[in-house]
């Protein structure tokens, strides 16, 4: 059994203003587990996982990601981290190689390992033809693979993905996911935020947020059996009480997009 | 160092593919020198001129033709009464009008002196300054012994002086406007180039969402920022080379001190200006923000730099003002070093302060960079 915790989280809290974004949340993650942190939108994921990855200080609690704390070592936890965020974050005007090379060269790899990785991964992807064209230019299906793979290029313990098939079809959804299990399998732990239920299927662990509380973490199928229902999409229903927008407390809802 | 290098590496390459960058980079400064050296020009040609000659005698032909003859005149009509000329010089059609009184010739032979009247439309108060000097000029060579009593629209006689001045006028001998205007537009277009490509260059990776990526990443603040805003200095030295050429090669500007003083400083401006970018960019979210606030300051540098108007001149307020102005110790570099040929000694307290200016502007820029939100 894979016994090392590789983030844990106690009691972890942000608040903007009067608004509690995320809400004392505690849970810990393993050593090459794939941990899907689910929620509505606006119920805080991306604000949680911003503090997990060291862009974004705690209001309070505790963290550690990687062994590195949150508040003092946020650098440290970056060396050990990759991360893919829900808005494409590669340069579209440069080439596939260039953007490899680049992301390579400011993490530290030296020339040759940049070499032998931008040759591996453009092989991976199936990406000879296109090695040497603009980013902006592919569909964003591979650009979203590209992101994963360039996210996984300085061999990162931990990586995180904020919602990474948003706007993905099918097919290049299922690819991501076996892209997913590979690095898995190598030792990598993902984590990684969704909403589309299906995907939650395919998590080890899920923890499913609730207007910035965790509402509830455990494997999909004791989810299914704990709320006596089928699907995950129906654990999601029940426990996700989607706040209606005419209340008053719609404010500051939209920290995701932030 | 290698961080560094793959930063300015991707820089390079981004301002060279960025098809709509490019022309903004090198093609509009030129014009601008070009143009704007050859608009912005202190000097006033075709008044319109125009005279009432009581007298009707060779001499006060004579006095008119050597008006027709100047290349800044342009002479107009003959008015039969002062009632007239004033009317026409109230609808702006004439901008000087000089008054021959009866018997100038006789009492100009006989006594040796005599009494002319000019007119000078005095809204623009620096082109009527010019227009009198060009007017006294030529009646100085026209007859060193005449005696003018100059009148402007406000009424006020102005005794001519008695005592003959000869001018020397040093650095700029031909007082050509151009040797004085081209080396402070030059400062301009490096100031204003470099300002807008770094203020908006880091919020543009803030609007694509690739800066968050950065911030991700072990980068250094230093290394990022270092990477990031060489580039611009290296663009900033290269439109002074493009500037320092076009200068000698279209207008003939002398360069009397060493170009490489000239560089040595440039390359410390530059810097004061890349922290301001940065500054900008740190402090706003859209290109937009960024490149409003960069208009902002550059509306008031310019202004108060003395490129346009001498500082001497100016309130003492604003006179206290200006010595936060960069551009103001650019344009005075330029103009020491390249037309009176000024030396390090010379330039020195420009330099400290430029330098001081440098380390504290980027202090701040670095101080107020945040990786975290």
């Amino acid at each position: 059994m894979k016994e090392e915790n590789v983030i844990e989280a106690d009691q972890l809290t942000k608040t903007f203003g009067e608004f509690t974004a995320v809400n004392a949340i505690s849970f810990e993650v393993k050593k090459g587990e794939i941990f899907g942190f689910l929620g509505a939108n606006g119920a805080g994921k991306t604000t949680a996982m911003k503090m997990l990855i060291g862009i974004s200080k705690p209001s309070a609690g505790k963290a550690a990601v990687a062994g590195f704390d949150v508040y003092s070592q946020p650098e440290s936890i970056k060396k050990n981290i990759g991360y893919m965020s829900q808005r494409f974050a590669l340069y579209d005007d440069l080439t596939v190689k260039e953007n490899i090379t680049f992301f390579g060269g400011i993490y530290g790899l030296s020339r040759k390992k940049i070499r032998e990785k931008r040759e591996q991964l453009i092989s991976e992807l199936g990406l000879e033809n296109i090695s040497n064209k603009l980013v902006g230019s592919l569909p964003l299906g591979w650009k979203q693979k590209l992101a994963f793979s360039v996210s996984l290029l300085h061999g990162p313990k931990i990586v995180f993905l904020d919602e990474p098939t948003g706007g993905v079809d099918p097919i290049t959804r299922r690819h991501f996911w076996e892209m997913i299990y590979k690095a898995a399998d190598q030792g990598t732990t993902i984590f990684v935020t969704t909403h589309y239920m299906d995907e939650a299927e395919y998590c080890d662990r899920v923890s499913i947020m609730v207007e910035g509380k965790i509402e509830a973490l455990d494997t999909p199928k004791k989810l299914k059996e704990q709320f006596k229902v089928d699907s995950m999409n129906d654990v999601f229903l029940k426990l996700a009480r989607i706040p209606s927008p005419t209340l008053p407390k719609g404010k500051g809802e939209n920290t995701d997009c932030n | 160092m290698k961080t560094i290098g793959y930063i300015i590496q991707k820089e390079f390459k981004q301002i060279f593919r960025n098809k709509g960058m490019l022309p903004i980079i090198f093609i509009l400064p030129i014009l601008q020198l070009v143009i704007l050296s050859n608009a912005a020009t202190y000097e006033v040609k075709n008044i319109k001129f125009a005279y009432i000659d009581y007298d009707h005698t060779s001499t006060s032909r004579a006095l008119v033709e050597k008006f027709n003859a100047s290349s800044y005149f342009n002479v107009l009509t003959d008015f039969p009464s002062q009632e007239i000329a004033s009317a026409a010089l109230l609808r702006g059609e004439v901008d000087v009008v000089l008054e021959i009184p009866n018997n100038f010739e006789r009492n100009l032979l006989k006594e040796k002196t005599a009494d002319l009247s000019i007119t000078i439309n005095a809204i623009d108060g620096a082109a009527a300054g010019v227009e009198n000097g060009y007017v006294n000029q030529i009646l100085q060579t026209f007859n060193k012994d005449v005696k003018t009593n100059i009148i402007d629209t406000s009424k006020k006689p102005v005794q001519s002086v008695a005592i003959e001045s000869i001018p020397s006028f040093w650095y700029n001998t031909t007082l050509d406007y151009k040797t004085f205007m081209v080396p402070g537009i030059l400062v301009l277009l490096v100031t204003m180039i470099t300002l807008f490509l770094s203020g908006m260059n880091i919020v543009r990776e803030k609007e694509i969402g690739t800066l968050e990526q950065i911030n991700v990443t072990p980068i250094r603040k230093s290394q990022f920022i270092i990477g990031k805003l060489f580039p611009f200095w290296v663009i900033g030295m290269g439109l002074l080379t493009i500037g320092l050429i076009l200068a000698k090669a279209i207008f003939n500007i002398p360069m009397e001190g060493s170009i490489a003083l000239l560089y040595a400083y440039t390359s410390i401006y530059i810097l004061v200006i890349l922290g301001m970018g940065l500054l900008i960019s740190n402090f706003t979210d859209t290109q937009q923000q960024a490149m409003f606030i960069a208009w902002f300051f550059i509306v008031i540098f310019i202004l108060m730099s003395g490129l346009f108007t001498p500082i001497e001149s100016m309130p003492k307020w604003a006179q206290l003002i200006t010595e936060f102005n960069p551009i103001k110790y650019f344009v005075e570099i330029v103009r020491m070093v390249m037309l009176k040929g000024a030396g390090f000694t010379d330039i020195l307290p420009q330099l400290w302060k430029t330098m001081l200016y440098a380390a504290i502007m980027n202090g701040l820029a670095v101080w107020s960079y945040r990786k975290t939100i």
